[in-house]
């Protein structure tokens, strides 16, 4: 196997293999927190955070235990774990020690344990056999990709008007077509970097 | 059996998990560039949502409340990887063409959904039938989406050529936006006919 280089990763999962446009990851939470820039914005930079370092957890717990062990099969219950109990664990620091930190993203760390793209990252670090550093720049660069759809979309949804839309597009509907032509217009990004 | 009826029909038409509930929408748009990828994983979310809303009903009198979500999570995870070994045995292909959602099952909100607003104050059976209709509901939006995209993307269905040759195959179809924009006016449609239907009603 060929093994690509970390920056060439990082930069592709925020482009061409974007979380959202193009694996349709954290959706939920995606169609449902886009309303306001800023929310977005915080929602953002708490999912970077956590998928950095889980996605290096998980690696670690996986290659050094899961695998020793030959516990391969058990690996959806442990990631979920780590995921769990590590956005409990920040829950309870921030609220210790940053309480002005804690009020801006507290709300959004129960959103994030049931974020398909936490779990969606480890699932593909593993399935494309990355190495520690790949790991560390996939999750950081998956992260920053999400956020950045998030917030593109943020703004684009606090211009559009919903009084106008024909009957039943407004909310969901429309979020998604636009979502649409978001991935068009970046699959143009296609040709700098690819990682399959 | 009347209520029963209800709840099948709340689980597939009514109460849509995918069109009015607008969760578990990360896999429907992944898996449906072919049917039969849309249908294998719509018949392990059946397995998954019925057999765990099952088992959580039926511990539910004895989970303390605050570990509550962990419990459910465990349980859903097991099925989930009853499911993955099931796949990777007797479907090796299928196992690697859904990649990783099959796991992310696990995460798919509308299994934890009926979970929470139905089986933890329902019987066993009652629960899964509800999570069995959920999961139905589920399978049929993710099979009519795949099979526009895969009767435009490779003019197959199951695999199977259905349109001429001739025909020019649409590639944006089996590309990602193509599921944004589908799941988009599905949505939409069901949503207009939803509220037109309240209206009407409380005019008369």
């Amino acid at each position: 196997m060929i093994q690509v280089h970390p920056l060439v990763i990082f930069f592709a999962s925020i482009f061409t293999s974007n979380m959202i446009f193009s694996n349709f990851l954290g959706m939920c939470s995606f169609t449902s927190v886009s309303k306001e820039i800023e929310t977005a914005a915080g929602l953002g930079i708490a999912v970077t955070f956590v998928l950095a370092i889980t996605t290096v957890l998980n690696y670690i717990v996986y290659h050094y235990i899961l695998v020793y062990f030959g516990l391969e099969y058990l690996r959806f219950i442990i990631f979920i774990l780590v995921i769990a109990a590590f956005v409990q664990f920040l829950e309870m620091v921030l609220e210790k020690y940053l309480e002005n930190l804690y009020y801006s993203l507290g709300i959004f760390l129960p959103l994030i344990t049931v974020n398909c793209a936490i779990m969606g990252v480890s699932l593909f670090m593993v399935t494309r056999n990355y190495n520690l550093v790949q790991t560390a720049f996939f999750g950081l660069g998956s992260g920053i990709g999400w956020a950045l759809a998030i917030v593109s979309m943020a703004g684009i949804r606090s211009r559009i008007n919903e009084d106008n839309l024909p009957l039943g597009l407004g909310g969901p509907a429309i979020t998604l077509i636009t979502t649409g032509i978001m991935a068009m217009a970046f699959i143009g990004f296609s040709g700098i970097v690819s990682i399959s | 059996m009347a209520n029963r009826k209800k709840i099948i029909r709340d689980g597939i038409i009514d109460d849509n998990p995918i069109l009015f509930q607008i969760i578990g929408i990360c896999s429907a748009l992944a898996v449906t560039n072919l049917m039969m990828n849309s249908l294998i994983m719509g018949v392990s979310l059946i397995f998954v949502t019925a057999l765990s809303s099952f088992t959580i009903s039926i511990i539910r009198k004895y989970t303390p409340d605050h570990v509550r979500m962990m419990v459910q999570v465990l349980i859903i995870s097991v099925y989930v990887i009853f499911v993955d070994i099931f796949l990777k045995a007797y479907m090796p292909d299928m196992s690697k063409a859904l990649g990783p959602y099959v796991g992310l099952i696990i995460t798919n909100c509308i299994i934890m959904g009926r979970a929470e607003a139905f089986a933890v104050n329902n019987g066993p059976v009652d629960s899964f039938i509800d999570g069995a209709a959920a999961g139905i509901g589920y399978t049929l939006v993710l099979l009519v989406i795949a099979s526009i995209r895969e009767l435009m993307g490779f003019g197959t269905l199951f695999g199977i050529q259905v349109l001429p040759e001739t025909v020019t195959q649409w590639t944006l179809m089996i590309m990602p936006p193509s599921a944004f924009f589908i799941l988009g006016i599905f949505i939409w449609i069901a949503t207009n006919r939803k509220l037109t239907k309240e209206e009407g009603g409380s005019k008369k």
